[in-house]
């Protein structure tokens, strides 16, 4: 599965960055780690914080964040077009703070694609091969290999300028993947596409990227698209790393209420401890599953909440609320509701629309809430 | 039905004097530039056209009958036959324009880059430094150049210690001089459209090209100097054409023994006259550039990055 079938190593391919550096031997091929990464620009904003982080060999890992959060810049000091002020970054085992950009294992698909207007679709795909000397007959074959791999062989030889932006990102994941390189890194690159555009290409991104059993790191501030690809997410604020971890870790058992609320919907509450594991809350006592110690924090994500018809609400379970129903936001498959309590409280619920009508409920209607206290966090401070 | 036909004519007048409203907006508009050009342009390019058809009377000026002469004097036969020398000087103007044009790139680009390196607010200071020459007159700025390139200079003197000219003699006046000239006159008119095209340069695909292995010489082939060639070619027309046709440098700095069209068109009209000699000079200038220009054109066209430029 290491090699991909479709693309057939070049005899000699081992290029000048894979080859001279001595390999430790122990990290393999298109892993990453970062030790103690900073980046500090004029003024003094600290755009890189002291990040340590290991992303394995073949991995899609996604760096999440919002914007000015740092992230880009990480990327760009692994391509190397940044230099930390401090840290180390070693690629496959390799040290790369004093490689340049063009000796590094890796290549990067552009956010605005950065396609070269003058060439044709195939020269710049096959740009890279072609300063890396690669010879013709097969630079071509290669060229045309990715070409038809990712279905854009009918523009060959159209200029960029020609296409739409779907075929542009394309191209660009082309361009990069032509050259077979350890570590292909992506920068936000499917954020100027338009939402269906974008699902489609976010599944054939992963595909290709299974298939190729490339390591992938990828920059967005899109949660859903972060969800949707990765293997594994760091959730990133102000040049620090929060947390990281595969997904579904990330999203259900965020660790801070940062993660929380970036990731996903979420209602967040401060508690105070009562004895009996129950948590006093703004909107009441609530029964908690996980022993409480030094957490200070509950949180309970939307569709994990129960909605019930004020009738036949069952009466013998904890973290039982009745609210009303101030606005129902109707979303395809499911409805948000934003439920108002007595104490006047707003708390999100998510429904699926896989019910029957009498399973949804318009403003101003009763319902009652089920917090279960399993789904319920707990987060620090 | 004669309700309908009223309102029908109605309709039609209003149209008309919309028609005419938008009639004279235009000519206010565009009337007085139209004006100027016909005027000052147009109508002495006629004249001089006519000219050119005109037999030569005593005293230099046009004389009936129309004639043909003075087009194959331009061809360069005369009562003597046929010389070579207007050719010659054709073909000179044409390569003191093309080297004009050559050096001033070699010396703008590292002058364009340089200054789109420096910090945003620094930018424009620099470029007026550049520019700022041209604002004193061309005959002002060459004249220095004759101070500085005549026989008593320090710079002759130079250039005769290291044997590079006879004892006695100057830098100026030659073609060595004459290119100088040139060069320094013409130099703010390749770096202001370079500028413009380099300063909104998409570094992003030189950051593309290194990352696809490219460095040095070959990234700047592929990354940078196609982004600049909109700039380029107008920066070629700006200087080429008025080198072409220069008459101050190649008086001033040239010297006998280079002749340059400029220099030659206008002896026609103040040394020795021969008006319609000139004027059939003039028009033949004219169709060369323009045919210049069109084969220019068509050849950047050809190159895909026209778009931008000037011309």
């Amino acid at each position: 599965m290491a090699e991909p079938a479709m693309l057939p190593r070049i005899a000699g391919q081992a290029d000048a960055a894979t080859s001279s550096a001595p390999t430790s031997g122990i990290a393999p091929r298109g892993a990453i780690r970062l030790e103690g990464i900073s980046r500090v620009f004029g003024g003094g904003v600290v755009a890189v914080d002291r990040i340590d982080l290991d992303i394995q060999a073949g991995e899609f890992f996604t760096l999440l964040g919002p914007s000015g959060c740092g992230k880009t810049t990480l990327l760009r000091m692994i391509a190397g077009f940044e230099t930390p002020d401090a840290g180390r970054i070693l690629i496959s085992g390799r040290e790369m703070q004093s490689v340049p950009p063009h000796k590094r294992p890796v290549n990067t698909v552009f956010q605005s694609y950065a396609l070269f207007p003058h060439l044709s679709v195939a020269e710049n795909i096959g740009f890279g091969l072609r300063m890396r000397g690669v010879a013709r007959p097969e630079r071509l074959a290669r060229t045309e290999q990715i070409m038809a791999l990712l279905q854009i062989d009918a523009f060959a030889r159209r200029n960029p300028a020609q296409l739409s932006g779907g075929q542009r990102q394309r191209v660009a994941l082309a361009r990069a993947l032509v050259n077979e390189p350890e570590v292909v890194l992506l920068d936000e690159p499917l954020s100027a596409l338009d939402a269906k555009l974008r699902a489609e290409l976010q599944v054939e991104l992963m595909r290709m990227q299974k298939r190729l059993g490339m390591t992938f790191i990828f920059v967005t501030h899109d949660q859903h698209e972060a969800l949707v690809m990765s293997d594994r997410i760091a959730v990133m604020e102000q040049g620090r790393m929060l947390q990281v971890g595969p997904v579904l870790d990330v999203y259900e058992q965020p660790r801070s209420v940062f993660v929380a609320e970036f990731l996903g919907l979420s209602n967040i509450w401060k508690f105070t401890p009562r004895p009996g594991n129950m948590a006093e809350t703004a909107i009441g006592a609530l029964s908690i599953a996980t022993p409480i110690t030094t957490q200070r924090t509950a949180m309970i994500r939307p569709e994990k909440i129960w909605l019930y018809p004020e009738a036949d609400a069952p009466r013998d379970r904890p973290n039982m609320f009745a609210g009303v129903v101030r606005e129902a936001i109707y979303m395809g498959a499911s409805t948000q509701y934003n439920v108002a309590l007595a104490g006047g409280a707003i708390v999100l619920a998510l429904d699926t629309n896989n019910q029957a009508a009498e399973r949804s409920w318009g403003p101003g209607e009763r319902v009652v809430l089920e917090l279960k206290p399993a789904n319920i966090m707990l987060i620090d401070g | 039905m004669s309700a309908i036909t009223g309102g029908a004519s109605i309709q039609g007048s209003a149209e008309r004097a919309e028609r005419l409203a938008r009639a004279w907006r235009l000519w206010m508009t565009a009337g007085p530039g139209l004006f100027w050009i016909v005027v000052f342009l147009l109508l002495p390019s006629l004249i001089l056209l006519g000219i050119g058809f005109f037999s030569i009377g005593n005293y230099g000026n046009p004389h009936l009958p129309l004639s043909l002469e003075p087009m194959r004097e331009v061809a360069g036969y005369s009562i003597l036959g046929w010389s070579p020398d207007n050719l010659a000087t054709i073909l000179r103007s044409l390569l003191q324009a093309i080297s004009a044009a050559g050096l001033t790139i070699l010396l703008a680009y590292p002058v364009v880059f340089f200054i789109i390196t420096r910090p945003p607010a620094l930018r424009p200071l620099l470029l007026l430094f550049v520019i700022l020459p041209s604002w004193t007159n061309q005959v002002v700025r060459t004249y220095a150049w004759m101070e500085l390139l005549g026989p008593g200079s320090t710079l002759s003197h130079l250039a005769q210690g290291a044997g590079l000219i006879p004892p006695h003699l100057g830098l100026m006046p030659g073609i060595l001089a004459m290119q100088i000239g040139l060069t320094y006159n013409y130099l703010p008119y390749m770096v202001v459209p370079l500028y413009a095209a380099a300063e909104k340069l998409d570094w992003s695909l030189v950051e593309a090209g290194r990352d696809l292995y490219a460095s040095g010489r070959r990234l700047f082939w592929s990354a940078v100097f196609p982004q600049t060639i909109p700039g380029l070619l107008s920066g070629i027309i700006l200087v080429a054409i008025p080198a072409f046709g220069d008459y101050v440098v190649p008086t001033l700095l040239g010297g006998g023994k280079s002749m340059m069209i400029g220099s030659l068109i206008a002896s026609q009209f103040l040394d020795t006259p021969n008006w319609p000699y000139g004027a059939a000079l003039t028009i033949f200038m004219l169709i060369f550039t323009c045919a210049g220009l069109i084969v220019f054109r068509v050849m950047s066209k050809r190159l895909g990055s026209s778009e931008g430029s000037m011309i």
